[in-house]
């Protein structure tokens, strides 16, 4: 809690209906958010059991100065997740991170499981676990309007809810988070599935007097200036993140129909500039952000003739055009939206889907595969039948969907064509093919995702140079320790630029947490030592990863990679990690 | 010359909902949005829109002013009112006279939150949906 020497932690017992709060000093050597999600993950988890076992729990964090200062927005999810068997962490924006503020917590942990399917309220005056045996089958969309029309809070609440996926347990079920952002990847839907929890509301409005108004206000302003009037953020408001389209595609780092290409000779019809003229209705924030990257696309669906139309509108962003796109070969701004509302409607995380119904088209076409067990006659660029394969999936139609909703590891390792299953360390790979950078950033990432250390960006910057090992391995390392540090306030990753180390200081200072730089990046190791404590109980180790050929096949921005290269730097990668494993922390006895 | 406060772009609204964090700020010295005078809600879920519920700045009949029985709201120079905080007995009545539900009311204080139109909100919203407009001084 702002100034408070705390971190306020909710515990709700679904098994037993038991609630418990506790005020925990000792979790401010951990600031917040991803840094207090990992260390309570580690003190509730249970690596003996499997990922989906009602006693393995969910945590979500809000950060050290969630909500008020401009574009700090996110709320951290972690869990054990049932994609990859090992740590799960994910990300969303809404409005989550400002309500738990306001409902007077910094950490939610959820253990147990429900009897019968449940949504639980959380607000500052109670938390109640309520029957939600209703709503089970329906998707995000409609039980969102369900638990708004039947709570209280308008305005100043979140719903966050799972569709059909979670339900039957995809292992890349997302939860949808305020009808536009989500915990996307890494498969906390199935998780709450698992304990047969719908949704969660999050209602809060207590009042926090700010001691400090001056130097507080002083701060916001002048973070709100850098924000909305200089360019750093401007990309993500004009066109939004599908600007990278085209110059990707051009430079041969665009996952194009399941990485048989790095470009896409229709990346025009699906930049973010086609989006923009052909669909781009309106842009929305989450809650505490002047920017305003989510982009709302519209398309129209004829549903029976004499010009019967129904108009769906869904957000879309470059790794949801990427993954549902590019790599799927489907040529169009409306097709991809259409396949885009399926992978909604049914509550998966876009990227994995995409890269399983990539390998399930080539594996078909291959005769790996059958058409009997893929019901259509699945093929690059039939966004149509594309969108029915994602509803079979998340209902398990048959054994071979179900096994898709496994994730491409699984399916791959089980029909064949693993070579050609783009996953890195079980998570589908994210849209970005640029060198080793992107690739190995992804492998030794904790969390296997683009947005642990940034390695595409490094492979772009670096393009014309000689590759460097030492220099990336550097640069990854580095980079994961300071998003550390930005995860555990937590500030939306597009801001990153504004919040120099300088701004953050500044902030923390704020809500009264006077820290030098020093102490920072103290806390930060100390994150990352703790997610690599999780990782290793929970049996990863970056030497046992086999990466598909593919990956090694096809061409990058920065040419063709070579297998053994990218495992040296990977190992290279894991000795530096151990060393920081072996580090004598000395700075926590500060905070005991 | 008066100003008071206009919401004719509301429209272009995105959510980001600074303008209630400021105004909470600035008037209140609070974080919480339920201190704010202005309030920006959706028609019913998230892909209906944004609409802002603040004072209209009433000029000739102002109805919170009338049900007021002890004084405790006068007229604003250009429109609405303003709150003397020492006359206020905490009866709502204006709360319940305002007929967009403008008044709100901060149960800890005990009292309405009247909007005084600063102009701060104004200020934050990147995208012009609250703009201040230059009016008669008339009371």
């Amino acid at each position: 809690m702002f100034y408070k020497d705390y971190i306020r932690v909710l515990n709700i017992n679904l098994s037993t209906g038991r609630i418990r709060v506790d005020k925990r000093k000792d979790l401010r050597a951990y600031l917040g958010g991803v840094g207090v999600a990992s260390k309570l993950l580690q003190e509730n988890m249970n690596p003996d059991l499997p990922p989906l076992h009602e006693d393995q729990p969910i945590i979500f964090a809000i950060g050290a100065a969630s909500s008020v200062f401009p574009v700090i927005t996110k709320t951290v999810a972690m869990f054990v997740s049932p994609l990859t068997g090992e740590l799960g962490e994910s990300y969303a924006g809404g409005r989550l991170a400002f309500t738990m503020l306001h409902a007077g917590y910094d950490a939610i942990v959820i253990t147990g499981k429900s009897q019968k399917p449940c949504y639980v309220t959380v607000t500052q005056t109670g938390v109640e676990i309520k029957d939600a045996r209703a709503f089970w089958g329906m998707d995000s969309d409609k039980v969102g309007s369900y638990i708004r029309n039947r709570e209280h809070g308008s305005g100043k609440r979140s719903i966050i809810r799972i569709g059909p996926a979670g339900e039957n347990l995809c292992s890349y079920a997302s939860v949808c988070v305020d009808t536009y952002r989500h915990f996307g990847r890494l498969g906390l839907g199935a998780v709450f599935g698992s304990k047969l929890m719908k949704a969660m509301q999050v209602t809060g409005d207590l009042p926090m007097p700010i001691p400090n108004f001056k130097d507080y206000f002083k701060t916001y302003s002048k973070l709100y200036k850098q924000v909305t009037e200089t360019e750093v953020m401007a990309k993500y408001h004009d066109a939004g993140t599908p600007i990278n389209v085209e110059p990707l595609s051009a430079m041969g780092g665009l996952p194009t129909r399941n990485l048989t290409s790095g470009t896409f000779e229709h990346a025009e019809n699906i930049s973010g500039e086609a989006f923009a003229k052909n669909n781009l209705i309106r842009k929305m924030a989450c809650t505490g952000c002047p920017v305003g990257c989510i982009h709302i696309g519209q398309f129209r669906r004829e549903f029976d003739h004499g010009y019967e139309y129904e108009a769906i509108s869904v957000g879309y962003d470059y790794e949801l055009i990427y993954a549902l796109g590019s790599f799927l070969g489907v040529d169009n701004t409306d097709g991809v939206l259409y396949v885009i509302d399926a992978v909604e409607r049914n509550g998966l995380d876009a990227m994995s889907c995409g890269v399983v119904l990539g390998w399930a088209c080539e594996a078909l076409e291959r005769g790996i595969i059958t058409e009997e067990q893929t019901i259509l006659p699945l093929k690059m660029g039939d966004y149509v039948n594309l969108a029915k394969a994602v509803d079979y999936i998340a209902q398990g139609v048959n054994q071979l969907y179900t096994d898709m909703g496994k994730g491409v590891k699984h399916v791959a390792k089980k029909y064949g064509g693993y070579d050609f299953g783009m996953q890195i360390a079980g998570n589908e790979m994210p849209g970005y093919h640029t060198g080793y950078g992107s690739l190995v950033g992804a492998l030794v990432g904790a969390r296997h995702s683009h947005l642990c250390n940034a390695g595409y960006s490094y492979d772009q910057s670096n393009r014309d140079k000689e590759l460097d090992k030492e220099k990336l391995v550097d640069y990854l390392i580095s980079e994961e320790i300071e998003r550390c540090l930005l995860n555990s306030l937590i500030i939306c990753l597009f801001a990153r630029k504004v919040y120099s180390r300088e701004n953050i200081r500044m902030v923390l200072k704020c809500v009264g947490l006077d820290y030098t730089d020093e102490t920072l990046t103290d806390i930060a190791k100390r994150i990352l030592r703790t997610k690599l404590e999780i990782k290793k109980s929970l049996g990863f180790a970056i030497q046992d990863v086999k990466l598909p050929k593919r990956f090694f096949e096809t061409p990058t921005t920065t040419g063709k990679l070579d297998q053994y290269m990218a495992n040296e730097i990977a190992e290279e990668y894991a000795r530096r990690c151990e060393e920081i494993l072996a580090e004598e922390d000395e700075s926590i006895k500060e905070f005991v | 010359m008066a100003r008071a406060l206009r919401t004719d772009g509301m429209r272009k609204c995105i959510g980001c909902f600074s303008c209630m964090t400021v105004c909470a700020a600035v008037n209140k010295h609070n974080f919480s949005i339920s201190k704010s005078a202005i309030k920006i809600k959706t028609n019913g879920g998230l892909k209906h829109g944004f609409y802002a519920t603040v004072c209209h700045a009433c000029k000739d009949d102002r109805a919170c002013l009338e049900a007021c029985p002890t004084g405790a709201l006068v007229e604003r120079k250009g429109g609405g009112v303003l709150l003397n905080k020492d006359m206020c007995t905490g009866c709502k009545k204006c709360v319940d006279a305002c007929i967009v539900g403008a008044v709100f009311f901060d149960e800890e204080e005990n009292l309405p939150i009247i909007c005084k139109h600063c102009g701060s909100c104004t200020r934050f919203c990147p995208h012009q949906c609250l703009t201040m407009e230059e009016v008669d001084d008339v009371l």
